[in-house]
């Protein structure tokens, strides 16, 4: 059980997908620009990333090593499919901001990276700890940005009015998600660097 | 073959695609046309009674998707030799819309010669050269919908192999677009099976691909050698599967659908290029050491999407 916890653990902080791994920036920038639509896609993604892990884990055996991509690709594709059509049915407003980002999920790179790397290789219950710490992960960066774009561009969170006036109206622009990220992985680096003395080799920007 | 060969193809290849589109600009035969920006123009070929062409009742106008919403009309002007009137109204009219003109009656020298029905629209190739624009530099997908930053970070690093990239991903990406709008078109709707079109668009993208790979490989391995380790990488690149998805959602027909895909591969090539030019830069300077990497990089593309946000609001038409 301690193993699980570190999986799960190693995916939220250590290998974080957005600032460690740099996967799947695409949706890391454009619908951060408050943290409700963060939070609806995050959670979309942890469904996927979870729903998916698993049936790789359990049909690992099945899928033949030569087709494997297309096969976790047309996997991915069918909980994309799923959560698409449940996502309108739970809240439409925030649906409609963030819809084509979650048709999108298909071709995040973290998942089919997480299937290949763990999921094909392991059994059930690790390949879930594993899917699921990559996918909290994911809405922890996604929520993390959300919440310093939205508090800065538009002084609320979460639509609560928290300082009255707007400091940066850049934020909630296109520029602002870039800026926000690249100094967010700076603030992780320098972390690390204080930590450990060694400034770590980012990721395959994938 | 040399470089200059392998353009002169490219180019070669460019030039048959625009004759194959150019049978789009023979229909410009059109019935009416917007004046100035609260008035239309119609053509009547022959020339009109004067008391008859001035009546402000003859005349019923409305926008094609709201045919119950009738617009009034203020005031009437017919050009000297009587063959052509101006409608004025009160509000400017939406010049991407497309108007409806029903007249009834039309008297010509004393004879009534029949009622009549102008459809107003702007001219086709506006339209598209519209979208090419809009797609390529006002809603640049790289910088202001954020899609294929995985690549654009990518191989963004040296010039030559962002030139590279953008030009395969350019053809791919006009394939991809015509190829998933006669599917979606023929195949998804008359079954009705569009809530399919995520699997069926990124499967047709993975296989297209592939195939490309493969005859590539065979036909041309010059080619090959070039542009070959950017085919198998475009499969994760979201703009090949946001461009369809778009064509679908917004009903758009093959010639649209195009133009989406030219400006869509057009306008990551130009991000990629100016990226890879600052990148090649950025190597000579002295960077933060927390910051050297792709955290420059991100605040570097934050400048660019900055810049284009100074294309919002332009239009042409």
């Amino acid at each position: 059980m301690h193993s699980n916890i570190k999986l799960f653990w190693n995916g939220v902080i250590p290998e974080n997908p957005i600032f460690r791994l740099a996967l799947s920036m695409c949706p890391a920038v454009a619908v951060t620009t408050n943290v409700k639509n963060g939070l609806m896609l995050g959670l979309a993604v942890v469904f996927v990333q979870v729903c998916s892990s698993c049936t790789v884990a359990i049909f690992r055996s099945l899928i033949h090593p030569r087709i494997r991509i297309p096969a976790y690709v047309l996997i991915i594709a069918l909980w994309v499919s799923v959560i698409d059509m449940v996502l309108p049915v739970i809240d439409i407003e925030i649906y409609k901001d963030v819809e084509l980002f979650v048709k999108l999920i298909v071709v995040f790179a973290i998942i089919i990276s997480r299937l290949e790397l763990f999921a094909s290789k392991e059994p059930l219950l690790p390949s879930f700890f594993d899917g699921a710490g990559m996918g909290v992960g994911f809405l922890f960066g996604l929520c993390l940005i959300g919440a310093i774009r939205e508090l800065s561009g538009s002084g609320t969170i979460l639509g609560h009015e928290l300082l009255g006036f707007r400091p940066l109206l850049i934020m909630i622009l296109p520029t602002g998600g870039f800026f926000v990220i690249g100094f967010i992985m700076a603030a992780f680096n320098y972390i690390e660097y204080k930590l450990t003395g060694k400034i770590p080799t980012s990721g395959g920007a994938h | 073959m040399s470089v200059r060969a392998l353009h002169t193809r490219v180019f070669l290849a460019l030039a048959i695609l625009v004759l194959l589109v150019s049978p789009v600009f023979a229909d410009f035969v059109k019935d009416g046309s917007f004046g100035k920006d609260k008035s239309l123009v119609v053509d009547f070929g022959v020339p009109v009674d004067e008391a008859w062409g001035k009546d402000k009742a003859n005349y019923k106008v409305f926008e094609k998707t709201d045919p119950d919403i009738v617009l009034p009309v203020e005031s009437v002007s017919l050009d000297p030799k009587r063959l052509t009137a101006e409608l004025t109204f009160k509000d400017p009219l939406n010049r991407s819309a497309e108007y409806v003109v029903e007249v009834k009656d039309i008297m010509s020298e004393g004879k009534a010669v029949g009622s009549g029905k102008f459809l107003v629209k702007k001219a086709r190739a506006a339209v598209l050269f519209g979208i090419i624009l809009a797609a390529m530099l006002i809603n640049n997908f790289v910088f202001t919908k954020y899609l294929g930053l995985c690549i654009f970070f990518g191989v963004s690093q040296r010039k030559d192999t962002a030139i590279g990239m953008g030009i395969t991903f350019t053809i791919v990406m006009c394939l991809t677009a015509i190829m998933c709008w006669a599917l979606f078109r023929f195949v998804l709707e008359p079954l009705r099976l569009d809530f399919l079109k995520i699997i069926v668009f990124i499967g047709t993208t993975a296989i297209f691909v592939q195939a490309a790979d493969t005859i590539l490989r065979k036909v041309n391995p010059f080619l090959f050698k070039r542009l070959g380790v950017y085919l198998v990488l475009i499969v994760t690149n979201c703009i090949i599967l946001a461009v369809p998805l778009i064509n679908a959602d917004s009903s758009h027909g093959p010639f649209e659908s195009l133009s989406l895909g030219v400006g869509a591969g057009v306008g990551f090539a130009i991000a990629l290029f100016l990226m890879a030019c600052v990148r090649e830069k950025l190597e000579l300077c002295r960077v933060p050491r927390t910051f050297a990497g792709l955290p420059i990089a991100f605040v570097v593309t934050g400048l660019f999407a900055l810049a284009f946000l100074g294309f919002s609001g332009l239009s042409l038409f």
